[in-house]
């Protein structure tokens, strides 16, 4: 994989995310905490407006741009901050801006966003290239 | 620091977790897809790791789990995410080495820092920090894992 400084990538990572999404990682994860399946326990224990998604789910769609961009083997480093909840309906788009080449390898600042451009998980990828 | 377990990498549970995350690449799950070939056999997707979860002895979010003795006890300061008013906060993993299917990662976890900041909207916030390594059986440190948990006084309004 060829990039330069300000190459950019997006991609629609989910569309209208349901529950099914959100129960299918929780299978595949492990993660059973109610709070990503149950709208009732998520509603009376923690205050919540329904169930909403796992942040590593949102991490794991936007790890799926980068492999799918940059090679399922390029990865050295992978970072990031989850800065909002993902909740049943919403669409992500992921983001990627390569920021800096130095000794082969690609610094990626990302972003993946909801469909009101709010973002739901900031980051940083470093890739071989 | 908690006992370290073992978590064998199987390619169904590669295939189940990339599906999840709706991910059709063939490397993830098709040994006989030249892309998987270039590769050296199937791979696993960037965030896998996380579910060495369905292996661990002391996983304290998986309340249905069958035990033999009662469920753990969620721990408040384990990193990761939570029951209640826990959320994940940061998660970020070093690359060292590929996995595939067939290894025996040996998993190990150490706490990391901890340290504590004032919310704009759920009072207090308790952050904390769990390192985690993923060794396989030629003792290769394949990933490094640091997980930011943050506990919050009251339920994070929206």
């Amino acid at each position: 994989m060829t990039v330069k400084v300000g190459d950019t990538h997006e991609a629609v990572v989910v569309e209208n995310i349901q529950r099914t999404h959100i129960v299918k990682y929780a299978g595949a994860s492990g993660d059973f905490n109610p709070l990503h399946h149950d709208d009732t326990l998520a509603k009376s224990l923690a205050g919540y407006p329904s169930v909403f998604a796992h942040g590593m789910l949102s991490m794991g769609l936007t790890g799926r741009m980068l492999t799918d961009w940059l090679g399922a083997t390029s990865l050295k480093k992978y970072g990031v901050r989850f800065t909002r909840q993902v909740w049943p309906g919403d669409t992500l788009t992921a983001k990627g801006e390569v920021t800096e080449i130095k000794d082969g390898l690609a610094t990626i600042k990302l972003v993946t966003v909801n469909q009101n451009g709010e973002s739901v998980v900031e980051g940083e990828a470093v890739a071989a290239i | 620091m908690a006992e370290p377990f073992e978590f064998p990498v199987d390619r169904t549970a590669v295939m189940l977790f990339a599906r999840s995350l709706g991910d059709i690449n063939p490397v993830f799950w098709d040994p006989n897809d030249p892309a998987t070939k270039a590769a050296g056999g199937i791979v696993t997707p960037p965030t896998f790791v996380q579910s060495s979860a369905h292996w661990d002895p002391n996983y304290a979010l998986d309340l249905t789990r069958p035990r033999k003795g009662p469920a753990p006890a969620h721990r408040g300061d384990a990193g990761g995410g939570g029951l209640g008013r826990g959320l994940h906060a940061e998660q970020h993993y070093e690359y060292h080495h590929p996995i595939h299917p067939g290894d025996t990662l040996t998993v190990t976890t150490r706490p990391g820092e901890r340290w504590e900041k004032q919310g704009k909207r759920g009072g207090k916030l308790l952050f904390s920090e769990s390192i985690t390594d993923y060794t396989n059986q030629d003792g290769v440190l394949c990933v490094t894992a640091r997980s930011v948990g943050v506990q919050t006084e009251k339920a994070v309004e929206q």
